[in-house]
Order: C-alpha cells, then sequence, then structure tokens
C-alpha cells in the first residue's frame, strides 16, 4: 500500500547531520535533532572548540541514546585501573583509550584538545588508523573516570571491553622493517661498489680492486647476520616439525653464496656475488613485509571478553558496586541497566526482561522473560533495569563454554600448507640432483671446477623466485580485496577461499539485515493521517519494533502525544493530537488471547481495532543475485538460529539442492560444520553473530558479516563489509586467480634458472651474467604478478 | 686515485644517514598512522573567543 512520503524540506541536525522531527532543539539558529546533540554543541562552544564543526559538516556522533550515568563508576576502582593504564606515578596517569567513533579531522582535532575542556589532562595524542588516544592526565585534578565521562559526554564513549582485563597487546613487530632497510642499504652500496668488477679495471688500479671487494665483504656482513634471520627461523622451524618449507633452501643459497663469496675475496680469486645475494634478501623481505601487510586496526581474533563489559554493578546491600567480571560469585545480584548486556547466566530477580538475543543465537526479535526464568549471559537487556541473580561464573557460562572448547586449540596446528611449499619441495629435489650430476662430471674430468660450479648452481637456483611471486601476488591480491572491503586475515587465506566446496549461510545478521526489516499493513486501510498517528506514537518508544515501525512510516512534524505509557512486552498507548491510540501485541490492543501471524504490531485507534502491522526479514539487496551465481558452483546450507517462518524464502534463493535448517544452537551449526568436513567438504563458513563463532572458527575458512568493519565481529579468517557481500563470487575468483598467476611467474623464473643454471654447470658464471640475471629476473617477476592481479582485477571491476 | 678513497667514505657515510633516519621513523611510528600528521598540521590554534557564538 502507498504511504505518504514527507518530502518538504527536512532539517537537519548541525551536529549530526540526521533529519530533525521538528525544530524546537535549537540554540543560535542551529538546530539539534535530540538534546544529546544540543548539549554537545553547548558544550564545544564553551570550551570555544567550535572549529569542529568547520572542519566537516555535521561530524557529531547522533546522541539520542544516553549514556548512563554513573556507567564508568568502575574506573573508580583500584583494580581496574592498574589494568587499563600504561605509566602512573604520583601526579601523572597514562591512558590508551579505543573510541571506535572516531571518523573524521573533527574528531582528532576535539580529542586533542580535550585539555580544553578538562584542565587536568596535559596532553591526548590520537592515533587515528588504531582508533586510540593516549591521554595524559593529572591525578588529583581530574581522574580516568572523569575523562571517560567527558569523553562520553561529547560523543566519544570509551570502549572498555573484558578483553582490556588480559595480557597486553603485544607490540606490532617492525624488525622485519629494519631488516629490510638495512639489506636496502647495504644491497644498494654493494652494486655501486660492484661495477669495477662488472667493467673491468686497469691493471694499474688492482689495488683499488681490493678495497672495492672487501668493502663489499663487510657490508655482506649484516645482510647475511641480521637481514637473513627470517628465513633462517623459519626454516629451523620447519627442519623441526620434518618439513622441508620454501625458507630451508633459500637460507642454504644465502649461505652458500657468501661462502664461496668471501673465498674468493680471501683468496684474492674473484669479487664473489654478494650484490646477487644482498639484492635477492632485500627483493624476498619486500614481498614478505607486502603480504604480512595486514590491517591492524581490525581484529580477527575477537572473542567474547571483546564484546562483554569490564565490569557491572552487584547489589550488596542496596549499593552498586562495579565490579570485574572475573570477580562475579554464583549467588550475587547483578543490576543489569537498559542496553546493557548480560555478562553470566542467571535468574531473573526483579523486572521484566526484554533481551535481544540477535546477536547470541540469531534470533531476530527481542524475547520477553519474566521473574524466575532462566537468561543466558550475551543477550542485550532492552527496557529498563532488571536484577539477576548468577548462577554461573563467566567462565563457565553456555556461550562462553562453546568458545574454550579443546578442539579449538588442537585445530591450530592441523591448518592447511601453501602449495608454494610443495612446489618448492620438488623444485629443491631437481636442483639437489642437477647439482650431484654436476659434481660428479667435474669429479671426473677436472676436479678443480668442482666447487665454483656446484655452489654456482646452489646460488642461481634458489627457489626466491617462487617465493617473490607468491608473496607479491598474495600481496597485491589483500590489497585489491581490503579496497574492497573484504579484510584478509592473513595470504594463505586466499588459497583456502579458493580450495571451498561448500558455502555455509547463516540467516539473520547475514542474508538478511538487522538494520531493516519488511514491514506490511493487513486490516482496514489507515488514512495517511492516521498513519502519522501512529508513527508519531511509536517513535516515542524505544522498543525495536516500534522504532522501525516508526522509521518506516515516516515520523512527522507537529503532533502531540500526551499521557503516553509503554507496557514492557506488550505494547504502547497514548493520546494522539486527542485520539487515543495502542499499538502492540493482540492481546494488548483488542483485550483478549488470539494467535498472532509471526510477528506483528497490531493498532487500535479510539479502541477500534483497525489491523496489523507484519513484520519479515529483510534480505540484502544484493542477497537473490548472490546465491543465484553460487548455486551453480557450490553446494549450499543456511543454519538458523530462528524460527521456519522463512523457510520458503530462503527454498525460493538457494534452490532445492540446498540444506535449510533452522532452531539451529551454537554447537549445533558447530557439528554440522565437523560432519561436512568428515565428508570431505571444504567449507566456508558465513555468519555475524557469537551464535556463529564456533562455526566459523571450525569451518576452514570462516568470513565475518559486519555492517561497519569496527563493529565487533567474532574471531574469523575474514571480515567482509556487509555492502560488499554481493561481490563475494568475484572476490573468490580473484583468490583462484592467485595459484595460476603464481604458476605463471614461475615459470618465467625457471626460464631465467635454466640460462643461469646451463653458465653454472659449466662452471663459468660470470659476476656480470649474476648481475644482470638476478635482478632483472626479480623485476620482472615483481611486474608480471603486480600487473597481472591488478588487470584481473580491473577486467573483473573490482 | 686517493680521491676514490674520499668519495667511497662520503657516498657511503650520506647512505647511512639517511638508513639511520629510516630506522628512527620507523621506530618513532611514523609510519603506522598516515592520516592524523597530515590533518594535524592544518589545524590552527585560533585566538580564544573568536569562535564563540552564544
Amino acid at each position: 500500500m502507498a504511504l505518504p512520503v514527507i518530502t518538504d524540506q527536512q532539517l537537519h541536525c548541525y551536529h549530526c547531520g540526521e533529519t530533525c522531527a521538528n525544530e524546537k532543539i535549537h540554540v543560535a539558529e542551529k538546530i539539534f535533532c535530540c538534546d544529546g546533540c544540543k548539549m554537545v554543541y553547548q558544550i564545544l562552544n564553551e570550551g570555544e572548540l567550535c572549529e569542529y564543526y568547520n572542519l566537516n559538516e555535521n561530524p557529531g556522533i547522533n546522541q539520542r541514546v544516553h549514556v548512563r550515568k554513573d556507567k564508568f563508576a568502575f574506573l573508580d576502582d583500584d583494580k581496574i585501573q592498574v589494568q587499563l593504564i600504561s605509566f602512573r606515578d604520583n601526579k601523572q596517569v597514562h591512558v590508551t583509550f579505543y573510541l571506535p567513533q572516531m571518523h573524521c579531522s573533527s574528531c582528532l582535532y576535539l580529542l586533542e584538545n580535550l585539555h580544553r575542556l578538562d584542565p587536568g589532562v596535559v596532553s591526548s595524542k590520537v592515533n587515528f588508523t588504531r582508533k586510540e588516544v593516549d591521554i595524559v592526565l593529572l591525578t588529583p585534578q581530574t581522574s580516568l573516570r572523569k575523562v571517560a565521562e567527558t569523553l562520553t559526554s561529547i560523543g566519544y564513549e570509551p570502549y572498555i571491553s573484558l578483553n582490556d582485563l588480559k595480557e597486553k597487546r603485544p607490540a606490532i613487530n617492525k624488525s622485519m622493517v629494519y631488516q629490510l632497510g638495512i639489506a636496502g642499504f647495504c644491497f644498494g652500496n654493494i652494486m655501486l661498489m660492484s661495477f669495477p668488477e662488472y667493467l673491468g679495471i686497469d691493471a694499474s688500479e688492482v689495488g683499488l680492486r681490493g678495497m672495492f671487494r672487501w668493502a663489499n665483504f663487510a657490508l655482506a656482513i649484516p645482510v647475511l647476520l641480521y637481514s637473513s634471520l627470517p628465513f633462517y627461523e623459519s626454516s629451523w622451524k620447519s627442519l623441526k616439525h620434518k618439513f622441508l618449507n620454501i625458507d630451508a633452501p633459500i637460507a642454504l643459497a644465502i649461505i652458500v653464496t657468501f661462502v664461496r663469496s668471501a673465498w674468493e675475496v680471501i683468496s684474492g680469486t674473484g669479487g664473489g656475488y654478494f650484490d646477487s645475494m644482498t639484492g635477492i634478501v632485500f627483493f624476498m623481505l619486500a614481498g614478505r613485509i607486502v603480504q604480512d601487510k595486514t590491517y591492524r586496526q581490525l581484529s580477527f581474533e575477537r572473542d567474547y571478553t571483546s564484546y562483554f563489559p569490564i565490569a557491572v554493578s552487584v547489589l550488596k546491600e542496596n549499593t552498586e558496586v562495579p565490579t570485574t567480571l572475573p570477580d562475579l560469585k554464583p549467588g550475587d545480584t547483578l543490576l543489569i541497566h537498559n542496553e546493557e548486556l548480560i555478562p553470566a547466566d542467571g535468574i531473573l530477580s526483579k523486572g521484566k526482561a526484554f533481551i535481544d538475543y540477535s546477536f547470541v543465537t540469531g534470533e531476530s526479535l527481542p524475547v520477553l522473560k519474566e521473574v524466575g526464568e532462566l537468561v543466558y549471559a550475551g543477550g542485550k537487556q532492552t527496557e529498563g533495569n532488571i536484577e539477576i541473580l548468577v548462577v554461573k561464573e563467566v567462565a563457565q557460562s553456555y556461550l562462553t563454554k562453546l568458545w574454550n572448547r579443546d578442539e579449538f586449540k588442537k585445530q591450530e596446528q592441523s591448518k592447511s600448507v601453501s602449495f608454494v611449499h610443495l612446489l618448492s619441495r620438488y623444485f629443491t629435489y631437481i636442483v639437489l640432483t642437477i647439482a650431484l650430476v654436476t659434481g660428479i662430471y667435474w669429479q671426473l674430468n677436472d676436479p678443480s671446477k668442482l666447487w665454483p660450479a656446484v655452489t654456482a648452481i646452489f646460488i642461481i637456483a634458489c627457489p626466491c623466485a617462487l617465493l617473490l611471486s607468491n608473496t607479491f601476488t598474495n600481496g597485491n591480491i589483500l590489497r585489491i580485496l581490503g579496497h574492497n572491503h573484504f579484510y584478509l586475515r592473513s595470504a594463505q587465506t586466499i588459497e583456502d577461499m579458493a580450495k571451498a566446496t561448500h558455502i555455509v549461510f547463516d540467516k539473520t545478521g547475514t542474508l538478511t539485515s538487522t538494520q531493516q526489516q519488511d514491514i506490511n499493513y493487513e486490516g482496514t486501510p489507515l488514512t495517511a493521517y492516521q498513519q502519522q498517528q501512529v508513527a508519531v506514537l511509536a517513535s516515542c518508544s524505544n522498543h525495536p519494533l516500534s522504532k522501525a515501525l516508526a522509521k518506516h512510516l515516516g515520523i512527522p512534524k507537529n503532533m502531540e502525544v500526551a499521557a503516553f505509557k509503554e507496557t514492557t512486552g506488550m505494547g504502547v498507548e497514548g493520546f494522539v493530537n486527542g485520539d487515543l491510540l495502542r499499538s502492540g501485541s493482540y492481546e494488548f490492543v483488542a483485550g483478549k488471547h488470539n494467535t498472532q501471524p509471526g510477528t506483528a504490531v497490531y493498532v487500535s485507534i479510539n479502541n477500534k481495532v483497525y489491523g496489523f502491522f507484519l513484520f519479515s526479514n529483510h534480505y540484502r539487496e544484493a542477497i537473490p543475485g548472490l546465491l543465484n551465481e553460487l548455486k551453480n558452483e557450490y553446494r549450499l546450507s543456511v543454519l538458523s538460529g530462528d524460527n521456519e517462518a522463512e523457510k520458503n524464502n530462503l527454498e525460493r534463493l538457494l534452490g532445492r539442492k540446498a540444506t535449510l535448517l533452522f532452531h539451529q544452537k551454537p554447537e549445533d551449526k558447530l557439528q554440522y560444520i565437523q560432519q561436512l568436513q568428515q565428508q570431505g567438504e571444504k567449507v566456508m563458513m558465513i555468519g555475524d553473530g557469537l551464535n556463529d563463532a564456533g562455526a566459523l572458527k571450525q569451518s576452514d575458512i570462516g568470513i565475518a558479516v559486519a555492517e561497519q568493519t569496527n563493529n565487533f565481529t567474532p574471531s574469523s579468517d575474514a571480515i567482509i563489509e556487509a555492502r560488499q557481500f554481493s561481490r563475494l563470487t568475484k572476490f573468490i575468483r580473484l583468490c583462484r586467480a592467485n595459484r595460476n598467476i603464481v604458476v605463471a611467474s614461475f615459470v618465467l623464473s625457471i626460464v631465467y634458472n635454466i640460462i643461469g643454471i646451463s653458465f653454472a654447470v659449466q662452471g663459468n658464471l660470470s659476476p656480470l651474467v649474476a648481475a644482470i640475471l638476478m635482478p632483472s629476473s626479480s623485476l620482472s617477476i615483481l611486474l608480471l604478478t603486480f600487473g597481472s592481479s591488478s588487470l584481473l582485477a580491473r577486467r573483473m571491476k573490482l | 686515485m686517493s680521491v676514490i678513497i674520499i668519495l667511497l667514505i662520503a657516498s657511503i657515510s650520506v647512505a647511512a644517514l639517511f638508513l639511520v633516519a629510516f630506522l628512527w621513523g620507523v621506530k618513532s611510528g611514523q609510519f603506522e598512522d598516515d592520516y592524523s600528521p597530515s590533518s594535524r598540521i592544518l589545524f590552527e590554534d585560533k585566538p580564544a573567543s573568536s569562535t564563540k557564538t552564544v
């Protein structure tokens, strides 16, 4: 049915840019959508920080949802403080807060001028990529809690989770960048000083040549002892596991090249191959860095601890005591405020719980719980405060137990191995055979050429080209996918993506959007005016259904609601422009019991029941097309924690062959994946919530769907932004192409190798030939890998 | 030809200076956050009261 669309000029909030319902809230010609936004503006105005609004248009974050006054009371607790701060003496405290709301230069400006709002703040420095702010504060003048509250008051609520109680994050390992820098320095200078060697030198200046050689020798030592360390470490590890990886022959080649070159310099017989050696180390390190440049601002390792709060209010003799989660004991009474998370399994002892489990179980709508009922950890209370009697410790609760399964720890080791290692192994065997044959040949014919020939083979034929092509292709593909908001945890994920045979979807939040619902009205038609009345009434409530309904109908201006009353779990009522409106369950609206068709909100005006709004899942726009493409290539399954209401829709979308399972608990999902794996399938699991966490971990490749990448995502191999979901088939195709590109550039490098080896077996690999072959092969491989993967991406329109 | 030795020493020490600068930059985290320094430099410390509108 047609709905009136309000087309007249809309008012936008000066602070957050959202549409304003009316012009009631304004200061100095500036209009705000809510008191929260207005308050932030006033704070900034007093602190003379209005530059904030000049840097970007409407930079603020909507403040409609109020933060509870004592929310940060736990920051006064000494034990919690110690966990959060990085340094403290009797004057100063250094602390780092994670502020996920940070998004533009205005934020940066405001946060770095925090001292104007709180004089106790000495300095605040923003790290934008990590969305963190490092704050130095003076202790008697201000406190952690005050700073957190100041930040909250201007719209940047620090995100403090249980995860902060664990050990500090390891510092980023920069040693490989140092190693690259040193290798580059040595490589460049050695190339420069090798020119006399390449071009020849007058007999009168032989002394100079000796000096250049010794200088090269000296410059190669840091590369051998420091820059090549990653290769030694990796090959040593692989040999300990009795597995020959690609780094072992490379480490061998580096050492052999150095020893041979050093011997030439010392004996005065030649200049050695220091340029080739340092060059290859430099290129290989560069490749490793390109490949490992992961998305530091994203976390692929999140578990429930980054979702749970750090502390909750425990009621002790009618006072609220902030307590850290690990200190909760069975028997404690918790006070859960509106919009707070239930951290432990417990029994509802006071209040009416209306719990949003969408993240935990996949049920799309909040569940009503009465006093005495069991509530599981992980749900979010949506209406009013409740009290809960803890029955299980946090680590023992239903949800967290799923996480701590031993199977996950075991699984880490058996992760798949890249085909590159297998390819390099064959390559190494072939090279060893050639070396052996050459060795025997020269031993019989001219023993003096034995060592020059054999070492030259090792120098020329190290599988560094394979490593180069692999790392640079992976790096480029990771970069292209990252640009498209599809973030992979590591390079190995590319190969796993390509191998998948069975794709398993979660429903709520993955195929369907949690932020949108399809709403259809059935019953006596409502006039446009009546629809507006309903919308105004609904906009007064915070209930998810009311909010969705108000958004659907469009909130009109200039309507007054009087005597508004909300009955938890039932509905809302009030007088809108003189008419008594009720909306909610059938029981609430009509006064008698009736079975409802799915999720419906009934409406009555002046005690006459008009009809109901039926809510159904809203599939993401691109889903039908995506599923259509996928269903020909893959076996598909849908595991939903929700009821079977959507069964017909899903069958239509996925085709008959697909498996559809409903009422799936987190363990059920995990077991289903295990079953598939036992049948030899490579499973790609795509999910979004904590209820998928087990399945995501168990699957060969787990992809977490996020509305925004800064939102919480359970630990996974990849994170995809919901908007990019439609391009999944393209992403998979690009990952499949990866292998072909690597193999193609490897073939190219073998051509170079054959040329090189043909010199080497004869025992006359001149420094000039080596000096030309090595960089040209490296560079052409680099060009080929980068060029072909970028070209492919462009053709796919990625 | 002893001038070559001087040139050599000069060129390597210049290169070494750049190497040290690079390592220093990495160590002090200059490559970690490439957004904020470029925005930060554009912020002006306006004289007090010029932005006050109420």
